[in-house]
């Protein structure tokens, strides 16, 4: 069992001119390779910010964040890019696609910073897609697929570097009941056929369920951590 | 994909808005590429026209200057004909060779064109009391020496020599290559010049300039046809340098009271000077094209960066560094600007190609020189002004894309 993130402490304050707001008090916990934790919380609780903090894209208050042995708080902007580009697939609400890319275009953009040439970009992005099921829909704009569609493109890019981490904020929020399914049993799928670490913030209790640890935020403060006995990868 | 891709999707879209945003400089570019494109075109006409004028001293009417000899209008002022028996009288050394002419514009088979006449070289020579003037002379040439300063100006002595008419007959004509297509007519045929007929001995070579346009005659015959029997247009005279710089001029002022008497050099000189003038209101059109052209990408960058928060934010998630997102915005300037350069010299060459005729009298062939040049401005300007946007889009919060729900 190795540990993949260990998180000391963490406290954001966002400081703004109306006042600041404390949106994580010192949150600790140690993620291990391979888990799928959920996190939930009401809303305002720091879900997101946490996993803001986790992915380098902000910087916690205090406290500390390690990454295979590396401090991220420590590390320099240009550091954490290459931490996430490495490192990090992410699977957004809102699916974050570029409205002008097609799906395989919005797939290879990962790829962009990688110096793999366009054919090799191609037939890995072609792959992923085909992965995901989405091989015959590789040249629609996100505006010509449907929500679910949208969802796995976004997946696929999350996959197409090879990540360690996946960190998802309510993948299936804009989705109905059906396709959250689809998409959960995908990212479960993942989570243990590549031994993928998935971070999943939810509102749903039944998402909520396909996490093997899970993690409750109220207030910026972690209120639970509990794992399930019931895991199936670890050793 | 690479940073080069992102920018060349992106720039596909919201195309009024760019379009709007390099609309400054290529405008001001335009402008520029046209001014240039005509100034540098006139002083060359200039220069050609002085050239084939065969001579390095003009006596014009007072009140007259050069433009108006060019422009041969129908009131243009003339000077006595006789003016030219008083030089030859005089006892004035240096004047190498002179021609009388008269110059109008007129209408033949409905085309415009340029009549002028001239006294050809043999009848100057003939007249007895001329001959012993020795205005001809083989020795003058000797006194003359060389003629170094005329050669500093382009004007080599031997080809003003070449353009002298040697004889023309009473009722004959020369007439210029473009005169000739326009009025479909070829050696040996004749046209009737305000009701006088005239018989084409020659047609000229085509040389580029308004003589390409025109009919020479003989200058009594023309005086006869316009009615203006006795005068001429100017009276151009091959005076040699070392005697301009002995005071040929005050001299020639002397003997021929109210007229206008110019050298090469001045007229040269007064070319320079307008030049000078359209180069300076260039400069001027430039430091408002880099200010109001600057400004307006600027801004168009700020909006467009603006918009695409999201997008950058998305970027920035999956790794790309501050650095890429600069890359990727200042790329787009540098197109940006480099459609800016091409399209504003293509739209110099047109304004140029259209009011060159009117302005400076002649068609403005493109000069591509100056396309390199509106590429290096308007990049330049289009970097410039996006510098400021580029910089504070790389830092947006990178998570932008995150928070909204
Ligand atoms: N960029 C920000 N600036 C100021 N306050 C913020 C910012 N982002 C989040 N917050 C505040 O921090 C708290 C936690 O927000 P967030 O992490 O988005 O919660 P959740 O994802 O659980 O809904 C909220 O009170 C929110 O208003
Ligand atoms: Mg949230």
């Amino acid at each position: 069992m190795t540990t993949i993130l260990t998180v000391n402490n963490i406290t954001k304050v966002y400081t703004m001119r109306e006042g600041s707001v404390n949106a994580l008090n010192e949150v600790s916990f140690a993620i291990t390779k391979g888990d799928f934790v959920s996190i939930t919380g009401p809303s305002g609780s720091g879900k997101t910010t946490l996993l803001l903090a986790l992915s380098g894209l902000i910087r916690p208050t205090a406290g500390s964040i390690i990454f295979e042995e590396k401090h991220l708080e420590k590390a320099s902007d240009k550091e954490l890019a290459e931490f996430r580009k490495n490192n990090v697939g992410f699977v957004m609400q809102n699916f974050s696609l570029i409205p002008y890319m097609t799906a395989i275009q919005n797939v290879m953009i990962p790829l962009g910073l990688s110096g793999k040439t366009m054919i090799e970009q191609r037939e890995l992005s072609e792959a992923v897609l085909g992965l995901v099921g989405l091989e015959d829909r590789k040249n629609h704009f996100p505006r010509e697929l449907s929500a679910g569609q949208q969802q796995r493109v976004a997946i696929a890019r999350a996959l197409i570097n090879n990540p360690t981490l996946i960190f998802a904020d309510e993948p299936t929020g804009n989705l109905d009941p059906l396709l959250s399914t689809e998409i959960l049993e995908f990212l479960k799928k993942i989570n243990k056929e590549r031994n993928i670490t998935i971070m999943m913030v939810t509102h749903s209790p039944q998402a909520a369920e396909y996490g093997n640890t899970r993690i409750h935020l109220r207030n910026g403060t972690m209120d639970t951590l509990h794992s399930k006995e019931t895991k199936t990868l670890t050793e | 994909m690479n940073l080069f891709t992102i920018v060349w999707l992106e720039l596909g879209q919201r195309k009024t808005q760019l379009v709007s945003g390099i609309l400054a400089i290529t405008l001001g570019i335009g402008v520029i590429v046209a001014i240039r494109s005509i100034s540098v075109v006139s002083e060359k006409a200039v220069a050609v026209n002085l050239d084939n004028l065969g001579a390095n001293i003009l006596v014009l009417p007072q009140g007259a200057n050069v433009d108006n000899y060019y422009a041969a209008d129908i009131d243009a002022p003339t000077l006595p004909e006789e003016y030219v028996e008083r030089i030859v009288t005089s006892d004035l050394t240096g004047v190498d060779n002179l021609s009388p002419k008269l110059t109008r514009r007129i209408n033949i088979n409905g085309q415009k064109l340029v009549l002028t006449g001239i006294l050809p070289k043999n009848e100057l020579a003939s007249k007895p009391i001329w001959q012993n003037s020795g205005l001809f002379g083989g020795d003058l040439k000797v006194a003359c020496g060389p003629n170094p300063s005329n050669e500093t100006l382009g004007y080599k002595d031997e080809k003003l020599q070449r353009k002298s008419i040697d004889s023309l007959g009473i009722s004959d004509c020369l007439i210029g290559s473009n005169a000739a297509i326009r009025l479909k007519v070829k050696e040996g045929d004749k046209i009737i010049v305000e009701g006088t007929e005239l018989k084409i001995g020659k047609v000229l070579g085509e040389t580029g300039t308004i003589d390409d346009d025109r009919v020479f005659a003989h200058l009594h015959t023309v005086q006869n046809i316009l009615g203006i029997q006795g005068q001429v247009s100017a009276i151009e005279i091959m005076g040699c340098c070392n005697a301009i710089s002995d005071g040929l001029l005050s001299k020639l002022r002397n003997i021929l009271p109210d007229t206008k008497i110019t050298t090469i050099g001045q007229i040269v000189s007064t070319q320079i000077k307008t030049n000078k003038l359209m180069n300076q209101i260039s400069l001027i059109i430039l430091i408002i094209i880099v200010f109001v052209g600057g400004i307006s990408i600027g801004n168009y960058m700020w909006a467009n960066v603006n918009e695409r928060k999201r997008e950058i934010g998305i970027l920035r998630m999956i790794g790309y560094p501050k650095s890429s997102i600069y890359f990727v915005l200042m790329l787009k300037a540098a197109i940006m600007g480099l459609a800016g350069g091409i399209i504003g010299y293509l739209a110099g060459v047109v304004i140029a190609w259209f009011l060159g005729p009117y302005i400076a009298g002649v068609n403005i062939p493109p000069i591509p020189g100056l396309l390199i040049w509106s590429i290096v401005i308007s990049v330049f300007i289009s970097l410039v002004g996006s510098v400021l946007p580029a910089w504070f889009a790389a830092r947006f919060e990178p998570f932008t894309n995150m928070q909204e729900v």
